[in-house]
This record gives C-alpha cells, sequence and structure tokens, in this order.
C-alpha cells in the first residue's frame, strides 16, 4: 500500500526549537518587575500569616481563618456566590458569544458587545454597584416598575445588599467575562466540521453533543475556573454595594487589615489572604491544565 | 433557519433587558433634581466641586503613568517571545494570570503591612503620594488583559516578516519595533491604554485599604455619601467615556483590516 | 482490489445511482453564482467539475450535499427529488478540503461517525471502521487522533470516514488542495482506485486541471455559473469548444495555417497546443526566444514570431535554443 510511503506526521512535542540561554534574559525586565511588585507584596501576606503579632514564627492566624465560625460563614458565603454566579455567567455567556458569533458578519453589534464585554468584563467594580442599586434598590427603577405591575420585590423580602442582590449583581460582570473567553473557543469550531456531522446523518442535537461540546469542554471548563477565580477575588463592588455588610472572605480581609478590632486581628487577615491565594492557585492549576488540553486538538 | 434564528433573539432579548435596565436606572438617577424634576447639575459637579476635580486629575496622571509602564513592559517582551522564544509563549501567559491568582484585595494586604511595619527611606518615598504608591501595583493589575491584547494584536500581524525586512533594509531592532512593528498593533496598543484608563478609574479596593483617597473613584464613592446622584453620573460618565474610547478604537482597526483582503 | 463482501444489499443499489441537477440557479443577492446548470452524472462515473475559483463548481457541490438551497431548479439522486431533502438524510458521503475530521475522535470513531448516526450496531461499526481503514492503507492508525496524522493521512481517514455510510454518491471538494505535490499525486491516483472498485458515482470538485484530466471519466467545465465544456478528458483537451476552455486547460496557441505551415495572414487560424509545436526545422517561422523554461522532461520556450508569441513544448535536450537567440516555430506533425 502505498500509505506506507508516506512519512508519518512528526510528534508536536519533540520538534522544540532550541532555546537561546541569552534570549530569556530578554525577559528579564517583566520577570523583575512581577518578582518586584506582585512577589513583594505576596512575600508580606505569606510571612505575616505565618508570624504573630511580634514576628514569632506560627500557624495559629491560619488555623484561625479557617475554623474561626465567622470566617468559615464567609467562605461559605464567598464559595457559594461564586459558584453560582460563575456557573450562570458561564452558560449565559456561552449562549450570548454564540449568538453575536453567528448573527450577521460585520454587523456593529459584535464590536459593541465585545468593547462593552471588555468594559464590563474587568472594571464593572463602582459603576455597577451604583448602577443595580439605581435599577433594583428600593427605590429603583426596575423596583418601582415591578411594584406598579404587582411584583413587590421589597415585600417579598429581597434587598440589593443581600447575597442575593450581590449574586445578581456579580452576573453582570461574569457573562461578559465569560464573552471575552469562550468567544475565540467558539471561532475554533471548523465550519467543516458542522457539515461533515450533517453529512454523515448527524442532528443538530448531535452536533452539538457528540462534537461541538467535546471539542469545547477544556475551554468551557477553564472559563468557568477563571469566571469562579474572579467572583471570588472580587470585592470593589461589594464594598460599594453592601458597604462590608455581607461576609465575604475579601471584606473580612479588609475589616481584619483595618485593625480597628484586636491587635493579632492583622496577621489573621493576611492568613485569609493567604488562604485566598491557595483557593485561586488550585482553581488556576486547574484552568492551565484545561488549556493544554484545550491546545493540543486546536493544533494543526 | 427560523428555529436557528428565534433562540439568538431570545439571548440577545434577555441579554439587552439585564444589561441595559440597571444603565438606564443609572442614568435616570442621575438626572435626577433634589425635589423633583430633571437636569444635568450631577454631571457639572466635576467642573465645580475642587475636590473631585483634583481627583480627576491624580487619577488620570496615575493612568497615564501606568498605561505607559504597561506598555513599556509589554510590548518588548510579547515581540522579544514571538520572535525569540516561542517555546516559553505558554509560560509567560501562565504568568500573566498571576495577578488574578492575587486578588487586589490581598495584594492590598501584603503592600499594607510593608507600609505599616517597615520604614526604610525608599518605602517612605514609595508611599509618599497615591501617585507614587498606587501605580506600581495598578501596572501590576493591568498587565494581565494588556499582555492578552497586545499579543492578539501581534497575532494578527506577520511579525518575524515585518522585523526581518525592516532590519534587512538597514533598522535596528528598537527601530524596527517603533516604526514598523508599533503602527502595526496601534489598536491593540489603544485598546490597552483605554483598558488600562477605565481600571485606574474604577479602582478602590488598594486605594481604599492603603487610605489613598484623593483618586477619583474614591471621591466619586466617598461624594456618594451626601450626594448620591452625582456619584452615579460621575460613574456613568467615566464608564460611557471608556466604552466610547474603546469602541472607536475598535471601528477604526477594523475599518482598516477590513480594506485588505483575508 | 475487490469490495468485501457485506450481508446487505445497500451496494448494489450504489452502484446504479445518478445524479442529475436540472436547470439549477442559485443567487446570492444580485449575483448569480450558478445560472441554470444542467449536469447529469451516470452511475458509476467520475465526473470532475473544473473551474476557476469563483465559477460556481462549490457552489453545485455544496447545493448537492444539502448545506445550501438552489434558488431555482431542482436536484434528483437515483431519480428522486432531493431539492427539499436536510443534508443529514442526503446519503451523500463527503470530503472536505482540510481539517474536517472530528478532532476529539480517533480515526476509527470519525470513520464510524455515520455508522453511529445510523444506530448500526458497535460490533459491526467497528469492524466496518477497521475494514475502511484497511481500504485506505491506514490499517494500524485506528486508535490516532487526528493531529497525529499528516495531511495526506487525515484525508484518507476523511474519505474512509465518507464511505463508510455506503453514500449513493460521493463528494470530494478539492480533497488534495491542501497537501503537498509528491502526496498529492499519490492520493489522486488512490481515490481513482477506490472509485473505481467501489464503483460510486463521484463528483469531483477542482481548480486544478492536470488533476481533473488525470483521474475524471468526464470533464465538466465551468465558467461564471455557466458549463462551458462537458466530455472526456482527451475531447475537453484537444478540442476546447470555448476560448475560455482552450485557455483554462493547458496552454493554447492561436496558429494561423496554411495547409500545413505557418504563415502569418493566412486565412485559416487553428488552435494549437504547445506540444503541437516545434522548434527549429528549416521552413518554421522565424522568431526570438524570449523566455525557456526547464520542467524536467520537456522545455517550455516562449517564441515571439511575427504571429505573436507562440508556446512551445520541446522535449529536454541538449543544443535548444537559448533566451534571446533565433529559432523558427513549425507545426509537428
Amino acid at each position: 500500500m502505498t500509505a506506507l510511503l508516506e512519512p508519518p506526521a512528526a510528534p508536536v512535542e519533540t520538534v522544540r526549537p532550541v532555546r537561546d540561554r541569552r534570549a530569556v534574559l530578554g525577559l528579564l525586565p517583566f520577570a523583575a518587575y512581577l518578582l518586584v511588585f506582585l512577589g513583594g507584596p505576596l512575600y508580606f501576606v505569606i510571612t505575616g500569616a505565618l508570624t504573630d503579632a511580634d514576628g514569632r514564627p506560627t500557624f495559629q492566624n491560619v488555623i484561625t481563618s479557617i475554623t474561626e465560625p465567622q470566617y468559615r460563614l464567609a467562605f461559605t458565603s464567598s464559595l457559594l456566590l461564586s459558584a453560582v454566579t460563575a456557573l450562570i455567567g458561564a452558560v449565559f455567556g456561552v449562549f450570548l458569544a454564540q449568538a453575536v458569533i453567528t448573527s450577521r458578519a460585520g454587523s456593529p453589534l459584535r464590536r459593541i458587545v465585545s468593547t462593552a464585554s471588555g468594559v464590563l468584563a474587568y472594571f464593572g467594580g463602582v459603576p455597577l454597584a451604583f448602577a443595580f442599586i439605581g435599577a433594583l434598590g428600593q427605590t429603583g427603577l426596575a423596583t418601582l416598575f415591578l411594584r406598579g405591575i404587582g411584583i413587590d420585590l421589597y415585600a417579598a423580602g429581597f434587598r440589593i445588599d443581600s447575597l442575593t442582590g450581590l449574586g445578581l449583581t456579580y452576573i453582570y460582570f461574569q457573562i461578559p467575562l465569560m464573552v471575552i473567553l469562550i468567544t475565540p473557543a467558539l471561532e475554533g469550531l471548523l465550519p467543516q466540521w458542522r457539515e461533515a456531522a450533517e453529512n454523515l446523518g448527524a442532528s443538530a442535537w448531535s452536533y452539538w453533543r457528540h462534537i461541538a461540546l467535546p471539542v469545547l469542554a477544556p475551554a468551557l471548563g477553564g472559563a468557568t475556573l477563571v469566571l469562579f477565580g474572579n467572583s471570588f477575588a472580587a470585592y470593589a463592588t461589594a464594598l460599594a454595594l453592601t458597604s462590608g455588610s455581607i461576609p465575604l472572605v475579601t471584606t473580612s480581609i479588609a475589616s481584619a487589615l483595618s485593625g480597628n478590632v484586636l491587635a493579632n486581628q492583622q496577621n489573621v487577615g493576611l492568613a485569609l489572604g493567604l488562604d485566598m491565594v491557595v483557593v485561586i492557585g488550585i482553581v488556576m492549576v486547574g484552568y492551565l491544565l484545561l488549556q493544554r488540553r484545550a491546545a493540543k486538538w486546536t493544533a494543526r | 433557519m427560523t428555529r436557528g434564528r428565534r433562540w439568538r433573539v431570545v439571548v440577545f432579548v434577555i441579554a439587552a433587558i439585564y444589561f441595559l435596565v440597571p444603565l438606564v436606572a443609572a442614568g435616570e438617577f442621575s438626572l435626577r433634581k433634589p425635589g423633583g424634576g430633571y437636569w444635568v447639575g450631577n454631571y457639572l459637579a466635576i467642573a465645580t466641586d475642587p475636590v473631585l476635580l483634583n481627583a480627576l486629575l491624580v487619577s488620570l496622571e496615575i493612568a497615564v503613568l501606568t498605561a505607559v509602564l504597561v506598555l513599556l513592559l509589554v510590548i518588548p517582551t510579547a515581540v522579544w517571545v514571538r520572535l525569540r522564544l516561542p517555546s516559553v509563549a505558554g509560560l509567560l501567559e501562565s504568568a500573566t494570570i498571576l495577578p488574578i491568582v492575587v486578588p487586589p484585595v490581598v495584594m492590598a494586604a501584603g503592600i499594607a503591612f510593608v507600609q505599616a511595619n517597615l520604614d526604610a527611606p525608599v518605602f517612605r518615598s514609595l508611599f509618599s503620594s497615591s501617585i507614587t504608591a498606587l501605580t506600581p501595583f495598578y501596572v501590576v493589575l493591568a498587565l494581565p488583559f494588556a499582555y492578552r491584547a497586545i499579543d492578539n494584536g501581534l497575532a494578527a500581524i506577520p511579525l518575524r516578516t515585518l522585523v526581518e525586512a525592516a532590519r534587512n533594509l538597514g533598522a535596528g531592532l528598537p527601530s524596527a519595533l517603533a516604526r514598523v512593528v508599533l503602527p502595526a498593533i496601534r489598536s491593540a496598543v489603544l485598546g490597552s491604554a483605554f483598558l488600562t484608563l477605565a481600571l485606574v478609574l474604577g479602582e478602590i479596593v488598594i486605594a481604599r485599604i492603603l487610605l489613598y483617597t484623593d483618586t477619583f473613584p474614591i471621591a466619586v464613592v466617598d461624594v456618594g455619601r451626601s450626594a448620591a446622584g452625582v456619584s452615579v453620573a460621575l460613574t456613568l460618565a467615566s464608564l460611557l467615556l471608556t466604552w466610547v474610547l474603546l469602541l472607536a478604537v475598535s471601528f477604526a482597526g477594523g475599518r482598516r483590516t477590513r480594506s485588505t483582503p483575508p | 482490489m475487490t469490495r468485501v463482501a457485506t450481508p446487505d444489499t445497500a451496494d448494489e443499489t450504489a452502484r446504479g445511482t445518478t445524479v442529475e441537477f436540472r436547470g439549477v440557479q442559485r443567487a446570492y443577492g444580485s449575483t448569480l453564482a450558478l445560472d441554470g446548470l444542467d449536469l447529469t452524472l451516470r452511475a458509476g462515473e467520475l465526473l470532475a467539475l473544473l473551474g476557476p475559483s469563483g465559477c460556481g463548481k462549490t457552489t453545485a457541490l455544496r447545493l448537492l450535499a444539502g448545506f445550501d438551497k438552489p434558488t431555482a431548479g431542482e436536484i434528483l439522486i437515483g431519480g428522486k427529488d432531493v431539492t427539499g431533502v436536510p443534508a443529514a438524510k442526503r446519503d451523500a458521503g463527503m470530503v472536505f478540503q482540510a481539517y474536517s475530521l472530528f478532532p476529539t475522535m480517533t480515526a476509527a470513531e470519525n470513520v464510524a461517525f455515520g455508522m453511529r448516526m445510523r444506530k448500526v450496531a458497535a460490533a459491526e461499526r467497528k469492524r466496518r471502521a477497521d475494514e475502511l481503514l484497511e481500504l485506505v492503507g491506514l490499517g494500524s492508525r485506528g486508535g490516532s487522533y487526528p493531529h497525529e496524522l499528516s495531511g495526506g493521512q487525515q484525508q484518507r481517514v476523511a474519505l474512509a470516514r465518507a464511505l463508510a455510510i455506503r453514500p449513493s454518491v460521493l463528494l470530494l471538494d478539492e480533497p488534495l488542495s491542501a497537501l503537498d505535490a509528491r502526496v498529492r499525486v499519490q492520493l489522486r491516483d488512490e481515490i481513482r482506485r477506490l472509485q473505481l472498485a467501489e464503483g460510486i458515482t463521484t463528483l469531483f470538485v477542482t481548480h486544478d486541471q492536470s488533476e481533473a484530466l488525470a483521474v475524471a471519466d468526464r470533464v465538466a467545465v465551468l465558467n461564471a455559473g455557466h458549463m462551458e465544456q462537458i466530455g472526456p478528458p482527451q475531447e475537453v483537451y484537444t478540442r476546447p469548444a470555448t476560448p475560455f476552455v482552450a485557455e483554462f486547460v493547458g496552454v493554447m496557441n492561436e496558429v494561423p495555417v496554411d495547409g500545413h505551415r505557418i504563415v502569418v495572414g493566412a486565412a485559416e487560424n487553428r488552435q494549437v497546443r504547445p506540444e503541437g509545436l516545434g522548434v527549429g526545422s528549416s521552413d518554421g517561422l522565424p522568431g526570438t526566444v524570449l523566455t525557456s523554461t526547464f520542467l524536467g522532461p520537456v522545455t517550455r520556450l516562449v517564441v515571439s514570431t511575427a504571429a505573436g508569441e507562440l508556446t512551445v513544448d520541446v522535449v529536454s535536450r541538449a543544443g535548444l535554443p537559448g533566451i534571446g537567440e533565433a529559432t523558427t516555430v513549425s507545426l509537428i506533425a
């Protein structure tokens, strides 16, 4: 058979270009900057978390930060809020991104959604909180409108500065972030895959189930993890919306740092910070592993 | 085909309601006049309130410095990686995720620790003003998306060919970068700069914890205690301003690329 | 190569399928991609649809596959009107230009996918997938993922995948254009061999005239949505029906001829292929060599003469006139 004459595809792993040792020096400014201005604060968070107020090494802060009831409550709320908003944001974000991608090419809609996503995803924070108070606060526009048609949110127990209100607000920046993160993966679905599937007798549903979703799975998982980390780390929105009244890990750190409570609280605050870094770090490792997996399929 | 179109309409309608209602509500609120009726007085406060005006100038100064530093760090690095170290591209992309792993509030905690406990002259000068204290850390916050934007911009141009052509014609690497590469990715550069602006105009976490209250976003939040309308008006204005700038860059960039066939 | 016997009777029906385009028109806005195409594929023949990009050949193929609907006219497969039938129910196996394999499935899973959609039992799917991979020379690579295969191997898998559903018609959309030259020729011949062995009616879309001439039973040349000519390769090459076909399929010289000699100002103009002309004979038309291109077995000379620029292919040998040298051009018998 003639096929045997054809050389096999070179395994991708072995054809890495030889790394030029001196070329690595070009990364020095970037690496040094991150080391000083990111590694520096991180170093003090870690050392502070592992020492007491007098500078003696201890694990007590870390233990307190995960056993003290108020902090456990904060972790529970933060994790719950992050998980729920990440899932809802991811699902709706995928639909929105797909809707934008499949809409008429060259329409301004695409640019509007992608630029608005950029602004809203990264920097929702303060303006977002104010907007939601304006819409769903006690005298908010949507609140009044709904009351007008017989739905009284506040009589039903809703408050904008509750965990529910916070979640509703977080989704506002989670969806745009999902759109940004997942759009490249959706655009990476080649049209001939759909056509080949159709040609072989697959329905639209079969195409999504057997081909598109398996291809997208790592990207979807990775993006959802980033959304989780994003919610978990968010503080500006909570600060502006609730003035810190909801116990979240971020608000707990801030109030521990403000030092108007017990003397040792500062180090506990740093320990909470360390806990957060660990949680988000784990999430990010998962993200990177999924990214690597996704890259394998798109390698041509 | 019609079934395909119907789900899209549903998605767009839900998205439009969810995303527009809060903005419209904020807009309506910002135009309310105390005691009834509507006016634009809240928007004019930026010109009449010296505290706000000063805060805006401080924040703009921080924004410009941050953007310049970010671009100086990111552009040469991203170009270098694409030209000389394609094997570490993945590693570097991971490195730019680091600032997300360390949330601003945790970064602030670490910085606050230094601020409170270390007293070397270098730290004293670093923490002497909000501009010197905040700019270096805002650079770290801006790195992930700036790197992503610039790298996408570089991916869209034949970088190696451009640089080699320029050097073949006698340009050194720095001037090849400045005269050939930079113009080719200018919409990515502008996009990063405007997103940096948006970040600086919205960042309240680090500034609040380190007690630098003279920045624009902090001043806007604080003015909200006595005049909520002003607060909403100004945040809305800064949000819209950033968005319009990004949209303009996007359309300008799009027109240029559309004129060349794929 | 003989077809491995299978218990069902699908083979017999597949062998006898004809395909017919009747006045098929496809308009995009005000531009007509296809303007009333009439075309019949005989049962079991390989018909190459040849033309420059934008001529409508891909449109015709996509209409037949069901990815697109004609604005007028009808398409028949095996005598049945399939114009309104969705792509998933058309029973047409298609091989795309490139990268059409499902990346998360192994080669064997790709080949089995169409049978899976048709609810064929797992054991039978596996057996037939292995059989087809064997047939395209990839018997040992069933467990490989597409990114572990070369471009040529991927296209072999795609071919096996298209054949696995025992389609009544095979559609090839420039399946070789993304491959390098050596693999292209190899796979081209193998496609032809398989097509003959399976006896399956095949529409082969290409812009490469040498590809079309090499494998097709008949070649249909399309230009700007119109059919220019249809016929066996030899006929299309030697007796082009229109100036477009003459130009597109190889190079054609317009030579003024009187009897067996080239005479400037002669009443008769004859179309002559480059290999129909020779250089250096004493009674030829004098000229100067403009370019000389060594193509391996032949050398192509462009000679400037009083009858215009003539392209001449001569067997490569020592002593051919060089660029700028004087020579003569004549018809060879």
